[in-house]
């Protein structure tokens, strides 16, 4: 938690999730992996609980099995709560709030382990590094250079790409102006083949999220928990949970 | 009527309603009872040392390969997962805890509260909490991620002007923990010191050397005795309410959580009864095995005292019915609907049969037995009520955390918990404690033979008219 420079601009970033667009096709799923060199935990680690998905697409059934009415789909991702219940249980301050972006950060390097942010995370979005997984042969050659490569018995989560968010605001700031809307978005935003994820500033009220977030379908997951998330979700119009 | 003298008679015949029967009034000169504890110590048969090295062999591949197995691979091995990230791991280090609660209640509370019944046991029940602090950090140790690291818990100065979170409520229980196991080393040692003392002035060879330097040149001049005295009194009553903040702290790593089942306001002293419940239990079953097995201790330990303790196991378990109760109750009239499926899900889901297992040993085991006198002087029954009591409370914690971390507010995600290297670390965690209580019952007195002597000193028979009267009087 360095202390912010005078020069540096503060944005909150945030996201709009429409649960009415999302086909539930885990395209952001790949991105983000590929992405964030998140780790490959094979099938047994995977159906044991242990995937390392930093964005799952949670799939629902509304009513009982045969008589099916609605089947959608909800990405879940860390929501970058405002009043995250991660941030104050851990012991090491390694789960803290970061100032200039308004996300809440893992600082990996900090991390001893005792999986406390993990438990008191109300949408359970952290993952463990319960091994140092292999990446098969081609995977090893393919890591993003500017992600750290988290080692066994450290936390993470999703980071809203922190790289893309710092490389732009450090473009911007050089080039002396403030980012634009749709600058700079994150990779499962880019990935999604509906726009049902749209990323950007959730503090400038003319961004595109910021129109979606007024909308009237909008939602907070566990809004009750007073966890402010950043993460809006759109649902209940007539394609909700329509699938072919 | 002639009924006139009988009661008074009934009253002074050893049995029946005496409250002073635990008084042992048929002292034996010093010299002879230091030479009981003396061999008590010394003496060790064949089957004492098979069940030494088999205990150290289950140490050596259960607790130290298995966990530098752990350590290498990674918490993988183990069974946790999401959602339950804590597993046995953490049911461990509250249940070792809980044991370690019973020491220095029995200790310090005893003896502040001037209980004549703990004399002979205090020193038993004091190295359980050493020994059992031990195993829960080891345990806590298990369960951390990057072990290597956990000195980051230590607010330690540091160039860069990293501290260690005081928000998070285990980082008070990193201090708490780290507060009582100094505590309570210092308040098992002070009254071993005129034992220590004892010890040397009986001894001869390497254990002299030992015993010499640990009793600190103690000689029980008077000046020495109100010294310790004064230290032995500040420390039992500064160590009650440090024992009722660790496991109070314990309860609030879950009770400060958002988390269904967890965020209970009554989750301290619940736990805190949970840590006697079971504690107390571990010390009725350390005293039987110590009088079965160890020389002269048929003696100091008397089916008295373990009527005693049978008591005091029967009103824990009492009060600790009233507080899962309150805490159920609750819990379930909130009608909040993820604790409701929680409720749902321990009593119906497939841990079921432990919620049931649990209720059992705590509570209807004891209530049906332990209002029997013939069965709390039976040793071997003791012995199993003690034993079905802390199964039930390792039951307790392990409902706690794994299952009830199985139910959260996000339902794609729950899925149940199935230790698998957690089972042989506990087995040797246990090995652990057994053993060093062996080695600790064959190098230090393990009972206080001054305290005893001491209550044989202030306990008499006086003349009060016609009758016999047993009576307790202050030495101080």
């Amino acid at each position: 938690m360095g202390t912010q420079s005078a020069t540096t601009s503060v944005y909150k970033w945030g996201m709009v999730i429409d649960q009415d667009l999302c086909i539930g096709c885990q395209a952001c799923v790949t991105a983000c992996v590929m992405e964030n060199n998140i780790s490959f935990v094979g099938e047994a680690d995977a159906g044991y609980g242990r995937t390392m998905h930093w964005i799952r697409i949670e799939r629902f059934w509304e009513g009982a099995y045969p008589d099916v009415k609605n089947t959608p789909f909800q990405p879940v991702l860390c929501q970058h709560c405002e009043h995250a219940p991660c941030e104050p249980v851990c012991p090491v301050f390694a789960a803290v709030h970061s100032l200039s972006q308004k996300t809440n950060l893992q600082v990996y390097n900090r991390c001893v382990g005792t999986r406390y942010c993990a438990n008191n995370c109300p949408y359970q979005v952290r993952v463990f590094n319960w091994s140092d997984f292999s990446r098969p042969e081609p995977l090893s050659n393919m890591l993003h250079p500017d992600v750290t490569v988290r080692r066994r018995g450290v936390m993470e989560k999703c980071t809203f790409c922190l790289q893309r968010l710092l490389q732009a605001e450090d473009k911007a700031s050089s080039d002396g102006r403030q980012l634009a809307d749709g600058e700079v978005i994150t990779a499962c935003a880019q990935a999604c083949p509906t726009n049902a994820i749209v990323f950007g500033r959730i503090d400038d009220p003319t961004s595109q999220v910021s129109h979606l977030a007024a909308d009237g379908r909008a939602v907070h997951l566990l809004e009750d928990l007073g966890t402010l998330p950043s993460i809006t979700y759109l649902k209940g119009g007539p394609s909700y949970g329509r699938n072919g | 009527m002639v009924a006139t003298a009988e009661p008074l008679k009934q009253a002074h015949t050893v049995g029946a309603e005496d409250p002073h029967e635990h008084l042992m009034l048929d002292p034996k000169p010093r010299g002879e009872m230091n030479g009981m504890v003396m061999d008590a110590m010394h003496t060790t048969s064949w089957k004492f040392w098979v069940v030494a090295v088999f205990l150290g062999l289950i140490v050596l591949t259960c607790l130290l390969i298995s966990w530098g197995y752990l350590i290498a691979e990674g918490l993988g091995v183990a069974g946790v997962n999401r959602p339950s990230f804590w597993g046995i791991f953490l049911v461990n280090t509250v249940y070792w805890i809980g044991i370690s609660h019973a020491g220095t209640f029995v200790s310090a509370l005893l003896r502040v509260m001037k209980a004549e019944f703990r004399r002979p046991f205090t020193r038993a029940a004091e190295l359980m909490t050493t020994f059992g602090l031990i195993q829960a950090g080891f345990s806590i140790f298990m369960h951390m991620g990057r072990v290597w690291l956990a000195y980051w818990l230590f607010p330690y100065p540091n160039v860069r002007t990293l501290w260690p979170n005081f928000h998070s409520p285990l980082g008070w229980d990193f201090l708490a923990i780290n507060t009582y196991l100094m505590a309570s080393t210092m308040y098992l040692f002070l009254p071993l010191i005129p034992d220590l003392a004892m010890a040397r002035d009986r001894s001869t060879g390497w254990r002299k050397v030992f015993y010499r330097i640990l009793s600190l040149g103690f000689r029980g001049t008077e000046g020495e005795w109100t010294h310790l005295r004064t230290g032995m009194t500040i420390f039992a009553w500064a160590i009650i309410p440090v024992m009722f903040s660790v496991h109070t702290i314990v309860a609030w790593d879950f009770a400060a959580a958002t988390r269904p089942g967890w965020s209970s306001t009554i989750f301290g002293p619940y736990f805190v009864i949970g840590a006697l419940q079971s504690g107390i239990a571990a010390v009725g079953m350390v005293v039987v095995l110590i009088r079965a097995t160890m020389k002269n201790m048929k003696y100091f330990i008397r089916p008295e005292h373990l009527d005693a303790l049978g008591k005091l196991m029967l009103i824990v378990s009492m009060i600790w019915a009233y507080f899962f109760f309150n805490d159920y109750l609750v819990q379930w009239y909130g009608g909040d609907k993820f604790t409701q499926m929680l409720l749902e899900f321990h009593e119906k889901g497939p841990m079921g049969w432990m919620w049931f297992g649990m209720l059992i040993c705590n509570v209807a085991i004891p209530f049906l037995t332990l209002w029997n006198k013939k069965i709390r002087r039976n040793p071997s029954m003791l012995f199993t009520i003690g034993l079905l009591i802390n199964v039930g409370m390792w039951f307790e914690r392990y409902i706690i955390i794994p299952v009830s971390l199985t139910i959260n507010r996000m339902p794609f995600t729950w899925k149940l918990y199935f230790p698998r290297i957690e089972i042989l670390l506990s087995i040797g965690t246990l090995a652990f404690f057994v053993l060093i209580y062996m080695i600790a019952s064959r190098l230090i007195p393990l009972v206080p033979v001054w305290e005893v002597q001491e209550g044989q000193l202030a306990h008499g028979l006086r003349k009060v008219g016609k009758a016999e009267v047993k009576t307790v009087s202050e030495i101080e």
